[in-house]
Parts: structure tokens; C-alpha cells; sequence
């Protein structure tokens, strides 16, 4: 296992040097969007919360940033950290919020919070600018390595990808993990051991919004423009079906899945006019075939596989 | 002025409108705990199959009522196909029906193109109604009379017939419901096809309101899961009273506080959940 | 299912496989000059993005697929509508596809999401999108625009519903998006400064379900309300208009994808009579035009609109260019020197580019009639040579702040 891990990364760092700039680009795109499908996870897999939301805080980062660099013209230096902090106490607020609810409720909180901010991105000129989104944005430089090259970006997000889930895995494999799947699993139990429900499921909350943030600047670094759309709907939704077809509650789930949505959606679109209808064949597909997921549903192939037959 | 009275209009034509709408998706969730995902693409559909049945020649009512059939047709295939082996997996119920509405609107893409078809609203309707020095648009008032009559039709089917008090057993506690010798799984078939008849009812009769275009279902499963939501889930009384409600909460929020147009309607939602998460009539905390 | 797009234009050139034209000095290799064609086949944009293809893809049908004498390999991208798919696919046209040049995006986000990419890459693109600023205050040097800003046919409708339709007091109304804001922002400048009043503004969100609650507003003692909306918009706002009996209170007259062909051809009687204002009309008189819209119609049963035109007028452009270079797109300086000064006939009329890359050519009044049994824009006007400043001299104009839902200030509301 860990070997494997190790060679994946491997080829991984080597990728700029034997492939073309389109490709970097592309997995550039599929690692910022595995960051945030992971960070998704720790609510949908983990805390057993569905959110529809989630899109917020990667627009949020991503828009404070964007504005406090082009309007108040601070440096990256004090954007990235204000960006994440801010979005990170609206998670406080809205988790408080949302979390009055569980289940359908809790779906329809977190998408209906996320909707208000999407409608403020669009009505809110003055801030947003709009429709016409914020452009003339740049990538910031840190040491002195200036990463509006393609490859140096593309090392940057794998770098903080990698951070990103290792503290992601040892989140969830530390006793608060443990805890936090007890509430996922068994909450009535887990609260008359004493254990406080609410108050976990929100630290998670906080915790998930907090690395949407990352993925809303790595994002917003990528584009150089932000758009109300990023805060939409759909941009949550893709993000949910990430989760859910890679495999929720597993760590390599959300980033399989974070690659098949990408490569659908940017790569076979080349090749296959109907795309939006493969889309949805594959997640019907994958829904039957396994339940559970990509991963899940892989693994236990394997095993059947590698045991042989009874 | 006119303002106050023909907006109270407009916001009972939503209303009615959006119980033709959400009237399935209540349904379906109440009994077998399914977000339908696909309800607003099965509402898109009924609104395209009318356009066809339109230009095959039959009148608007006759079209609605193909319409209507040919989505419950639908709906019993992905009932039987695809949420049968998914019941009691809510992520993979998400994935499914969202799966299905991407291949469902990319298909009406693909036969009906991309154009916004109008659906002719019926001769005798459309001249606007002249009633107390009011003008008002007929065919508005006729919509939020078909509302009435399916509330009333789903009310006495509820309440009155055997079909009825199998959904209600089936409601309130599924496992008991079987123990009397209920067979869910013919019942869910049913009430699927129900609540996706609906569903292409209203779509087809809102038609000549919205129209059809690609884009009109994912509109509409919004106003759906908001409708929903706010009624309370598994009371069809709650679905009407929400749908007049978010009728009314939408015509004079945008028209008197056109800065909110955008969270007019997530605003109210956010509130009554935080402070009653069963909604406004459910019993069933979500 | 699986279809290779660069196979697109397979049979349009058939006839010309290989044999690239070298009487021009260099055509020594028979490599193809590579178009890409950013536009919108899924989601509810997806009626004008095919329109786009099938207007490009008729002009290069009629020329046995070459410009120039270079055969063109058009490969078209699907950015879906959003913006950050439309940046995905511009680097996967520039970085996999390497194309000379592209045309499109279909909206004005899409083309502002591109803008900075294309500025570091230095790729000339023939831009349909509409944004103000893109010519403007942010001019982007690698940008050209055949078509016409948001505001641009607007000023004239302006002019000519305060000049010659004598109306004193309007409305206006549009989606609430930039590009309609700058569009009825624009109308209201021209149409206050030669004495009319812009007494209301309305701007119902994009996810409006429908328009009752916004004609119950309207103020009746308008003389016309002024569409500015884009899309399917415009005919479902004249079909409610007409339910709630406002027809007879006021006239209606419109922007330039208000009642755009694409819409007429799903249009009744209504529409009959209402004015609107576009670059182009399917019924323009001109040699061009007079042989493309017969044969759009005849391939795909329906009048050519203000997609399918503007693709089909970019390719005269390009044409023209690519003419001037001798068929060399590579080197991307002198294709887009030359695209700039591009002065050529085309379908719309003459297209001719300011210093800022934007059009100046004929904007045209036009009114729905009958014809044939189909409604049809019937030019009632012409406009010749609009620029995007109108008549306002450029260095004034783009002093003021670009037009928005605030600027220029309304001062005549009721």
C-alpha cells in the first residue's frame, strides 16, 4: 500500500516532465477539485451530513481573496491568510445554522445558506462586480518562485494536496474521527455516552469549510477570475457526486471520484458531444454496479479477486 | 391601484403552480423517503412531450393528460430499473436521480433542441379576464383551479380510498405496514408512477406559463425541495399551504424588495427550518 | 457516440485533402491553419452555441473548407456556459489542439474568464461575446469583435425611439446580468440626451419563473417599454405582456437578441409589428447575405440569427485577414495587425475595426412581419457605420465608468 502511494506521487512529480502544458493544467484542476471533494467528505462520509453547499466556501476564499488583493491591494502574504480565516468563521456561522437540522433538512439548510450567498455574488456589485466577475487577478510568488508557470503551479497544488490529505487522514483516523463516525453511525447512543453531538458534527463543519477555503485560493490562483457561477448549485452538486461515486467515507473516494467528474467533464467533452448525458450514465452505472462507490466497490473486487473463488 | 390586488393574483397562480409541482415530490419522499432528484427533469419532460402532442394535433388538455401518462411511465421505469436495488442507500438515491436528470435533460436536448418551445395556451383562455375593472390573465386563474381540484382528488385518494390508507400505513411505520400484509413493493411502484404523473401534469399544464427549455428543470427542483421543505415533509396539507405561501413570498419579494430578488426565497426557508425543522405542518423531523 | 470532432468538418473538406494551395509562397506545407470554435452545446446556452457551429460551419462548407487558400480544421469545444470550463477548453485548444486562432466564446463571462489567458498566450480571437469593457476600458490587444458591445445597437434604438418614434416616457427592462444592464444602460443614455425620460427600470433575476409579477409594475403611462433581454426571455415577456392585456397601453420595442430569428421562428402573431434593433437581420439586402440566410434556411429549415450570423460574418473576417498574411497564421503579430485592419463585406454589411478591436458597421431597425408564412425582421432603417462610442468622442466615453445598473444615473424615475 504505502509503496504504491509513494510510486503514485513519484509519477505524479514527474508528470510536467513527460507530458504537455494542457495535461499539467488539467491535473492541476483535478487536484484542486480533489481537495475540495475531500474536504466535502468529512461532512458526507464521515459526519454522515449531506451537504448541498459546499460551494460556498470555495467561493467565498476565493472572492475575499480576489477582492482584497484588486480593491484594498494587499499582497498574497495578507489575502490567503484573511481569505481563509474569514470563510472559516462564516463555516462557524453557517455550521451553527445548518446544523439544526440533520438529514433532508440539513441538505436543504446548507443549500439554501449557499443560494444566499450565490444570489449576494451576482447582486452585490459593488463588492463582486457582478456578472462580469472579478478579473486581473495574479498567482502569488512565494520565495520568490513565481508560479504563473504551468508546471511550477502544478507543483504548488500537489504540494498542498498532499499536505491536505494527510491531515485529512490523520484527522479522521485520530479519536476524534473515531467519535465523529460513532455520531455518523450511532448519535443517540454517542450522546447518552455522554458524548456532545452537536459540538463534534461542528467542529467538523468548521474543519470542512476551512479546506474548502484552501481549494477556493488554490482555485481562484488557477483562474485568475472569479465568477458568481462558482458559487453555484451545480458547483456544489458536482462536488457531492464526487464524494459519492468515488466512494464517501473512505480517503482515496472523493479524489477518484474529483478525477472522473474532471476528466468527464474536460477531457471526454473532446471526444463525446453528449457528455452531460455520459455523465449521468456513469454515475448511474457506478450506483448500481457499487453501491458504495469507486473505491469501496474496487477493493472488495479485489478481495473476492486475490482470495480466489470459495 | 391595481398592484396589490393583480399581484395577490399572480402569487395565487404561482401557488397553484407549485403544488402541481411539488405535490409528487412530497408524495414519493413521504412514503419511501426518496429525494427524487429527477422530479424536476420529469417535469421538464412532461412540458416536452405536450409540445409533441401539441403539434400531433391534440388540445392542451388532451396533451397534458399524454403527457402526464407518458411520465409515469417513466417514472415506474426508474422505480423498477434503478431506486428498487438503492432503498435505505440515501448517497447512492442522490447520485442515481441526479445521474438520471443529466441523461433526461441532455435527451429532451437532444429531440426537442435547444430552443424555448412556447405551448400555446388553449383558444378560449387567452384573452385576459375583465373582472372589476381588474385585467387579469384567464389561464392563470384556470391553473390555480386544476391545483384545486388535483389537491382535493389527492386528498380524498388519501384519506378515502384503500390505495390511501395503504400509503398512510405505508407512511407512518413501513415495517408495521408490511406485518398487515401490504405489499411495498407494488405500493412504491404505484406511488412513484403517482408522483412522476404529477409531476408531468405540471409540467404540461404549466407550459403555456414557463414554457419548455433546457435549463426548466433544474428551475424547478429547486422550488421544489424549497416547496417541500418548508410544508413539512409527508403532509400533502403542509405541500399546498407552502406552495401558496412561497407564491406569495415570491411575487411581492421581488416586486417590493427587488435588491433580495436572489434570496427572496432561501431567506424564509432558512428561517422556519432553524427554528422548526420539520416544517410548517411535518411531523417527520428530517 | 463517440465522435471525433476534428473529424468535423471531414466532408465539408474532402474535396481539398492535402492539396494546399502554394501559389501564395507558403504553402510548403500542407498543414492546415487550425480554427478553434469556443461555443455552447449543453445547457440552456446551448441553442445559440449550435447556431454558432452551424453558421461557421456553412461558410466553410461553401468554400470547400479553405481560406486564403489554406484548408481550415476547425475543432469546436464545448465550454458548456461556464466560465471555468471555457478557460479548461481555450488551453486544451491552444495547448493540445495548438489552433492559430479562435472565435467565440457565446457569453460575455466566458470571455472574460478567457481574457487573461489569451493576452499571455497571444492568441487572435474573433469574439462573439458582447462585454463592454472587453473593447474598452480592459481593450484586450488579441481581441476582436464583429459583432457589437452590449450597448452598441442599443444607442441607436435610443436614438430612434426618442428621434423618430417621438416616445417621451419608457421603460426598460432586462435579465439582471451585465450584459443587459449595459444594454438598457446605453439605451437610457442616448434616449434621455434627445429628450426622452427613462421612467422605470427593471431588472428581473435570471431564475425569474415568469414575468406576472413584473408587468403588474410597469407604469402605465409609459409610451414603450424597451427589452433588453437575451435569450427566450423576450418572447416569453411579449407572450405574458399580451395575457395580461397591456398590449394596447404601451409599445414594445426591443434589443438586439430581444426577438432574435432563433426566437420568431417559435412565434405567433404576437410579435407581429415590434421593432427591435440588431447588427444583422436575416432579410438584409446585401449580395452576401442575400445568398447565406436562402442557404442556412435550406439546410436546417430555419432563418439564420444573431449566432449563426456572427460566426458566418467571423469567418468573412478571417477570410479577409488570413487573405492579407498570404495564409500564414503562424505568425499571430501579423494575423492580428491584419485582422484589425480588416475592412471586408460581409453578411451584415461593411465590418471595419476601431483602434480598440471592436466593430464599427451598420446597425439596423427592424420590424416582425409576415412573410412566406413566417415572421421575419424586415429592416425598416439602417444605421450606417455605428461605433461602440456612438457618437460621444472615445476619450470622453471611457472616462465615464463602464454602464451598469447604476451608471448612467436614472434621474426621471417615477
Amino acid at each position: 500500500m504505502k509503496r504504491s502511494h509513494l510510486l503514485l506521487l513519484v509519477v505524479l512529480i514527474a508528470l510536467p516532465w513527460f507530458s504537455g502544458e494542457y495535461y499539467v493544467n488539467l491535473a492541476s484542476q483535478i487536484l484542486i477539485a480533489a481537495i475540495f471533494a475531500a474536504s466535502l467528505n468529512l461532512l458526507v462520509g464521515y459526519a454522515g451530513l449531506t451537504s448541498l453547499g459546499h460551494a460556498s466556501y470555495l467561493g467565498l476564499s476565493a472572492y475575499i481573496s480576489a477582492w482584497l488583493s484588486l480593491r484594498m491591494g494587499l499582497g498574497h502574504a495578507l489575502t490567503a491568510p484573511a481569505a481563509l480565516l474569514a470563510t472559516t468563521l462564516t463555516g462557524c456561522a453557517f455550521g451553527w445554522i445548518a446544523l439544526r437540522a440533520s438529514g433532508l433538512g440539513f441538505l436543504m439548510l446548507t443549500l439554501a445558506l449557499s443560494q444566499i450567498v450565490w444570489g449576494l455574488g451576482y447582486r452585490w456589485v459593488g463588492v463582486t462586480n457582478g456578472d462580469n466577475g472579478l478579473s486581473g487577478l495574479t498567482r502569488p510568488a512565494p520565495f520568490g518562485i513565481d508560479l504563473a508557470n504551468s508546471a511550477a503551479y502544478y507543483w504548488f497544488v500537489l504540494i498542498i494536496t498532499t499536505l491536505v490529505l494527510l491531515v485529512i487522514a490523520r484527522f479522521v483516523n485520530s479519536p476524534f474521527g473515531a467519535t465523529l463516525r460513532g455520531t455518523r453511525d450511532q448519535p443517540r447512543r454517542m450522546s447518552s455516552l455522554g458524548y456532545d453531538v452537536w459540538g463534534i458534527r461542528w467542529v467538523t463543519f468548521v474543519f470542512a469549510s476551512f479546506l474548502g477555503a484552501v481549494a477556493g485560493l488554490l482555485y481562484v490562483y488557477f483562474n485568475k477570475y472569479i465568477h458568481p457561477s462558482v458559487m453555484s448549485v451545480t458547483v456544489s452538486a458536482e462536488a457531492l457526486l464526487a464524494v459519492i461515486a468515488g466512494g464517501s467515507g473512505t480517503l482515496a473516494g472523493p479524489v477518484v471520484g474529483a478525477a472522473l467528474v474532471m476528466l468527464l467533464k474536460n477531457y471526454a467533452s473532446a471526444y463525446v458531444e453528449r457528455w452531460n448525458m455520459l455523465m449521468g450514465f456513469v454515475f448511474v452505472f457506478i450506483v448500481i454496479v457499487m453501491p458504495a462507490g469507486i473505491v469501496p466497490g474496487t477493493q472488495a473486487l479485489l478481495r473476492r479477486l486475490g482470495g480466489g473463488r470459495k | 391601484m391595481q398592484f396589490w390586488q393583480i399581484q395577490t393574483l399572480n402569487s395565487f397562480a404561482l401557488g397553484g403552480l407549485l403544488f402541481l409541482l411539488s405535490s409528487g415530490f412530497a408524495l414519493i419522499f413521504g412514503l419511501m423517503r426518496i429525494a427524487n432528484l429527477t422530479h424536476g427533469a420529469l417535469f421538464m419532460l412532461g412540458a416536452y412531450v405536450a409540445v409533441s402532442a401539441m403539434r400531433a394535433g391534440f388540445g392542451l388538455a388532451l396533451a397534458a393528460l399524454i403527457a402526464a401518462l407518458a411520465v409515469a411511465a417513466v417514472g415506474g421505469l426508474i422505480e423498477r430499473l434503478v431506486l428498487r436495488r438503492l432503498s435505505g442507500n440515501a448517497q447512492g438515491q442522490v447520485l442515481a436521480t441526479l445521474g438520471l436528470s443529466f441523461i433526461a435533460s441532455d435527451f429532451c436536448l437532444i429531440v426537442w433542441g435547444g430552443d424555448t418551445i412556447p405551448i400555446q395556451t388553449p383558444a378560449m383562455f387567452q384573452a385576459p379576464l375583465r373582472l372589476f375593472g381588474l385585467i387579469f390573465p384567464t389561464y392563470r386563474l384556470v391553473v390555480v383551479g386544476i391545483a384545486i381540484v388535483v389537491g382535493v382528488v389527492l386528498y380524498l385518494l388519501m384519506e378515502r380510498t384503500r390505495l390511501g390508507a395503504m400509503i398512510r400505513a405505508g407512511v407512518d411505520d413501513m415495517q408495521m405496514a408490511r406485518a398487515v400484509g401490504i405489499r411495498a413493493s407494488a405500493l412504491f411502484t404505484i406511488v412513484f408512477c403517482l408522483g412522476a404523473l404529477l409531476a408531468g401534469l405540471g409540467g404540461a399544464v404549466g407550459g403555456p406559463i414557463f414554457s419548455a427549455y433546457p435549463g426548466l428543470d433544474s428551475d424547478m427542483l429547486s422550488l421544489a425541495l424549497i416547496v417541500v421543505i418548508l410544508g413539512g415533509i409527508g403532509s400533502l396539507v403542509g405541500t399546498f399551504v407552502a406552495s401558496f405561501i412561497i407564491g406569495f413570498i415570491y411575487t411581492f419579494g421581488t416586486a417590493l424588495l427587488p435588491d433580495l430578488a436572489y434570496v427572496i426565497l432561501f431567506l424564509p426557508m432558512v428561517i422556519v427550518i432553524a427554528f422548526r425543522p420539520t416544517g410548517l405542518f411535518g411531523t417527520i423531523k428530517t | 457516440m463517440a465522435i471525433d470532432r476534428r473529424q468535423f468538418l471531414q466532408g465539408a473538406a474532402a474535396a481539398g485533402v492535402g492539396v494546399a494551395y502554394s501559389g501564395l509562397g507558403f504553402g510548403q506545407s500542407a498543414e492546415p491553419v487550425r480554427l478553434g470554435l469556443l461555443t455552447v452545446k449543453t445547457g440552456p446556452l446551448a441553442s445559440g452555441g449550435i447556431d454558432m457551429e452551424r453558421g461557421l460551419e456553412l461558410y466553410l462548407k461553401e468554400r470547400g473548407g479553405m481560406m486564403a487558400g489554406r484548408k481550415i480544421e476547425v475543432i469546436v469545444a464545448d465550454t458548456g456556459g461556464s466560465p471555468a470550463t471555457a478557460l479548461t477548453k481555450t488551453q486544451e485548444l491552444v495547448e493540445r489542439n495548438k489552433v492559430h486562432v479562435l472565435t467565440g466564446p457565446l457569453a460575455a463571462f466566458e470571455a472574460l474568464a478567457i481574457d487573461d489567458y489569451v493576452r499571455t498566450q497571444k492568441i487572435p480571437i474573433l469574439s462573439v461575446a458582447a462585454a463592454e469593457d472587453m473593447t474598452q476600458r480592459k481593450a484586450n490587444p488579441w481581441f476582436v469583435r464583429a459583432t457589437s458591445t452590449s450597448a452598441q445597437c442599443a444607442h441607436v434604438m435610443g436614438h430612434y425611439c426618442a428621434t423618430v418614434l417621438k416616445y417621451k416616457k419608457m421603460i426598460v427592462i432586462a435579465d439582471d446580468i451585465a450584459y443587459g444592464q449595459e444594454m438598457n444602460a446605453g439605451f437610457q443614455r442616448v434616449f434621455e440626451e434627445n429628450g426622452g425620460k427613462v421612467i422605470q427600470k427593471l431588472f428581473p433575476p435570471l431564475t425569474a419563473p415568469d414575468y406576472g409579477s413584473f408587468i403588474a409594475q410597469l407604469k402605465t403611462d409609459a409610451d414603450a417599454i424597451f427589452l433588453g433581454f437575451a435569450g427566450s426571455n423576450g418572447f416569453r415577456f411579449v407572450r405574458q405582456f399580451n395575457e395580461y392585456g397591456m398590449s394596447g397601453k404601451m409599445k414594445i420595442v426591443g434589443g438586439m437578441t430581444a426577438l432574435d430569428e432563433s426566437v420568431l421562428r417559435n412565434m405567433g402573431d404576437e410579435a407581429l409589428g415590434l421593432l427591435t434593433v440588431c447588427w444583422y437581420s436575416a432579410e438584409l439586402n446585401n449580395p452576401i447575405n442575400v445568398k447565406f440566410a436562402p442557404a442556412f434556411r435550406k439546410i436546417y429549415g430555419y432563418d439564420p440569427g444573431f449566432y449563426a450570423a456572427a460566426t458566418y460574418v467571423n469567418g468573412d473576417v478571417l477570410n479577409a485577414a488570413l487573405t492579407a498574411v498570404g495564409g500564414n497564421a503562424g505568425n499571430k503579430d501579423a494575423l492580428m495587425a491584419a485582422l484589425k485592419k480588416t475592412s471586408v463585406q460581409t453578411a451584415r454589411g461593411p465590418v471595419k475595426f476601431d483602434t480598440y478591436g471592436n466593430v464599427v458597421g451598420n446597425v439596423y431597425v427592424r420590424r416582425v412581419e409576415r412573410k412566406d408564412g413566417r415572421l421575419v425582421n424586415a429592416v425598416v432603417e439602417t444605421y450606417p457605420d455605428v461605433s461602440q462610442f456612438w457618437k460621444y468622442d472615445a476619450k470622453q466615453f471611457l472616462a465615464n465608468p463602464v454602464y451598469s445598473r447604476d451608471w448612467p444615473p436614472a434621474k426621471n424615475l417615477q
